[in-house]
């Protein structure tokens, strides 16, 4: 929670924490549903064997200084699918320093991830780090949208590094960075990585039918590909003018992959 | 060893395949992206500081001995795009008959047994800047010059741009070379402490994109 | 006309006449020439004429596309297996000449995937006169010209017409038509070329196209020897 020291305004640290289980009975439990300060956690209504659970941002945050963490861990025969009620804004604070934001996702084997929250949006001054760790067992499903959007419509975009690290039985199976805006590296909006584009996503599918049955590579429309990786899981990258075709474009991703 | 032997590695001659590859920017040229020397150097730059990095990172830590099998796995996971990691793997396989042919290392045969159908190549240019006596920088430089050099040789063939102009772009970056080289030398010093991760992962979508797509043209100049 | 073939450790990485399992590995022969010649035309002639005797492949070289790589599928001189091309980054010289890496590498494939080879022919895509195969990559090479080309190309010589194992003068049933003097051809050739055979061939009469063929068959005999 906020805090001060020494008369210097500190961030706030916030951590959540979900905990996902096979009730034995075809559902799945949430022994642990923990919200904490601006990350508040609600369980919504289930559908079949699924748990739902609903990322409420209670404040508008990171701001500037913050360091939230959000965890799920699912256990084999639990099937967890995690979205958020509204895109997560990152905005200037006053804390000095970027702010952090820690994803930290642990699938065991048979069970299923599906992690599909709204998207990011960087507002201009803001500067965040957002670091993704993904787990897996050999023969854990996931699937894992993520979205950033550079700027609210016709903003400067603040300064954004994402780096998503996939382990799939301890070895890397998907890593990968973006640093976009202001003091990022030079090119990020170039014709080699953005080209102007202000809305960038990943789908994830790791599943272990895969391995037998790989698919093969193919584009998604001009600005999105979907790619089999080097292990029982295929990517969608994909880049647009805007959010809603960002999301548009994933949407057909998913709808075929599942 | 002779500081020399970099300029052997890092020539546009050295016979390892790469003349047949421009780096993404066939694509980005039919795209309208690259038009000329002013969005050549934007292309290189964006190029450098994301594929460039990562190569670069490989390569010194395969010249300062990590695990090349390690190392190779770490490649595998930050190239989504399958179409490059099959560049990757080809190129690693040229560079690594070439190398043997010139600096003759038993690092270099296990690596050829290990991988019989090629490594990635950053992590074979690790080794061969082992085998020539270089070290963990000069792997660096080499991998992040041939990010910007390849690219920019193709579009002189592609666009048919000024040379001049496209050397001039080159010498542009080199300040920029200089602190991916440094970048990458320090993640490749961090590995045995910190593990594979200390090595930078940094994308670039477009080019993660637009190389699917240049797969599968009918007719192209370069193989990608 | 061969190269020195000494088997030099793991090492040696081109021009060894053997493979890691120590067998002998397939006679490579290249065919350069210039645009138009009718290089894959000649190939497609040898592979019709050698097929049934023995066991090979070709590599292409196209320019820009898999084109000669697909005429050669069209035509069915042979099992898409047996065809491979290889892309040149516009520069097709440089694939066969100064960085042969990649041409390499497809040899050793077809060899690795289709078992045991006696012939592969590599064709390089279409240059201009100067281009020629590296001894690294080849043992011998056949030059393809044409008669259409101009009557004069054989007198301005230039490494291809001078040095290769093989010129073919090719299209001779077009001679008349395009005002080509075959005789002054020949003389031309002999005399930048002394001893090194020269065949005038069409493949539309068939002219020539048997000597092509026998030369080939002459190599391997020597090779395998």
């Amino acid at each position: 929670m906020k805090s001060r020291v020494d008369g210097v305004t500190t961030g706030v640290r916030a951590t959540a924490r979900i905990v996902a289980r096979d009730d034995g009975r075809g559902g799945t439990s949430l022994p642990v549903l923990a919200g904490e300060g601006p990350l508040a956690l609600r369980r919504t209504r289930a559908t079949g064997d699924e748990a739902r659970v609903m990322l409420v941002g209670a404040m508008s945050g990171p701001l500037g200084g913050d360091h939230l963490t959000v965890e799920a861990d699912v256990g084999g025969g639990a099937l967890l699918h995690v979205g958020s009620a509204a895109a997560t804004l990152a905005l200037p604070g006053q804390a000095k320093g970027e702010a952090r934001y820690d994803v930290r996702l642990e699938v065991a084997a048979g069970g299923e991830l599906r992690w599909l929250p709204e998207q990011l949006i960087s507002a201009r001054g803001s500067e965040l780090y957002v670091s993704s760790r993904i787990d897996l067992a050999r023969g854990a499903r996931l699937v894992y949208r993520e979205e950033q959007v550079l700027g609210r419509a016709g903003e400067e975009p603040g300064r954004l590094t994402s780096r998503l690290t996939v382990r799939l039985a301890g070895r890397p199976l998907l890593d990968q960075e973006t640093a976009c805006g202001p003091g990022a590296p030079g090119g990020w909006d170039g014709p080699a990585v953005l080209a102007g584009h202000r809305a960038l996503g990943q789908l994830l599918v790791v599943r272990p039918e895969f391995t037998e049955f790989p698919a093969g590579a193919r584009m998604l429309g001009e600005r999105a590909a979907l790619t089999p990786l080097a292990g029982p899981a295929v990517l969608v990258t994909a880049v647009a003018p805007d959010a809603l075709r960002l999301r548009r474009v994933l949407d057909e991703a998913l709808a075929a992959v599942l | 060893m002779s500081r020399a032997a970099l300029l052997v590695l890092a020539d546009g001659r050295f016979p390892a395949g790469g003349h047949a590859h421009s780096g993404g920017a066939e694509a980005a040229v039919r795209a309208g992206r690259i038009t000329g020397a002013a969005s050549l150097e934007d292309f290189c730059r964006g190029r450098l500081h994301t594929t460039g990095l990562v190569s670069a990172s490989l390569a010194a830590a395969a010249a300062l001995g990590a695990d090349p099998v390690t190392l190779d796995a770490a490649a595998d996971a930050r190239t989504p795009s399958s179409a490059l990691r099959a560049v990757a793997r080809r190129l690693g396989r040229q560079l690594m008959r070439a190398a043997r042919a010139t600096w003759p290392s038993g690092e270099l045969d296990s690596l050829a047994r290990e991988f019989p159908k090629g490594a990635h190549q950053p992590v074979v240019l690790g080794l061969v800047a082992r085998a020539a006596g270089l070290g963990a920088q000069d792997a660096a430089y080499c991998a992040a010059y041939e990010s910007v050099s390849g690219p920019a040789t193709a579009v002189v063939r592609l666009l048919s741009l000024d040379p001049f102009d496209a050397s001039a772009v080159l010498a542009r970056l080199a300040p920029e070379l200089d602190l991916v080289a440094d970048r990458a030398g320090e993640a490749a010093r961090r590995v045995p402490s910190d593990g594979i991760e200390a090595l930078p992962a940094v994308s670039a979508p477009l080019l993660e994109i637009t190389a699917e797509d240049h797969a599968t043209w009918p007719v192209r100049l370069f193989a990608s | 006309m061969h190269l020195d073939h000494t088997h030099d450790g793991p090492t040696a990485v081109s021009a060894d006449a053997h493979r890691p399992d120590g067998r002998r590995r397939a006679l490579r022969i290249g065919l350069g020439g210039p645009v138009g010649s009718g290089k894959t035309a000649t190939v497609a002639g040898l592979c019709r004429a050698l097929r049934d005797e023995l066991s090979l492949a070709v590599v292409t070289n196209d320019i820009y596309t898999r084109e000669d790589a697909e005429f050669l599928l069209r035509e069915a001189v042979l099992p898409p297996e047996r065809i491979t091309a290889v892309e040149t980054g516009a520069c097709p010289h440089t694939a066969i000449r100064d960085d042969i890496s990649a041409n390499l590498e497809a040899v050793e494939d077809l060899e690795d995937e289709i078992g045991p080879l006696d012939l592969i022919l590599v064709e390089s895509g279409g240059d201009n006169l100067t281009a020629t195969f590296s001894k690294g990559l080849v043992d011998a090479q056949i030059f393809v010209i044409d008669v259409a080309g101009g009557d004069d190309i054989p007198r301005k010589g230039g490494p291809g017409v001078t040095t290769a194992d093989l010129l073919v003068v090719n299209k001779t049933d077009l001679a008349p038509y395009v005002g080509s003097d075959l005789a002054r051809m020949a003389a031309d050739a002999r005399a930048q070329r002394a001893e090194l055979p020269v065949v005038f061939q069409s493949l539309r009469t068939r002219a020539g196209v048997g000597e092509v063929a026998g030369w080939v068959r002459a190599q391997l005999a020597a090779w395998t020897a």
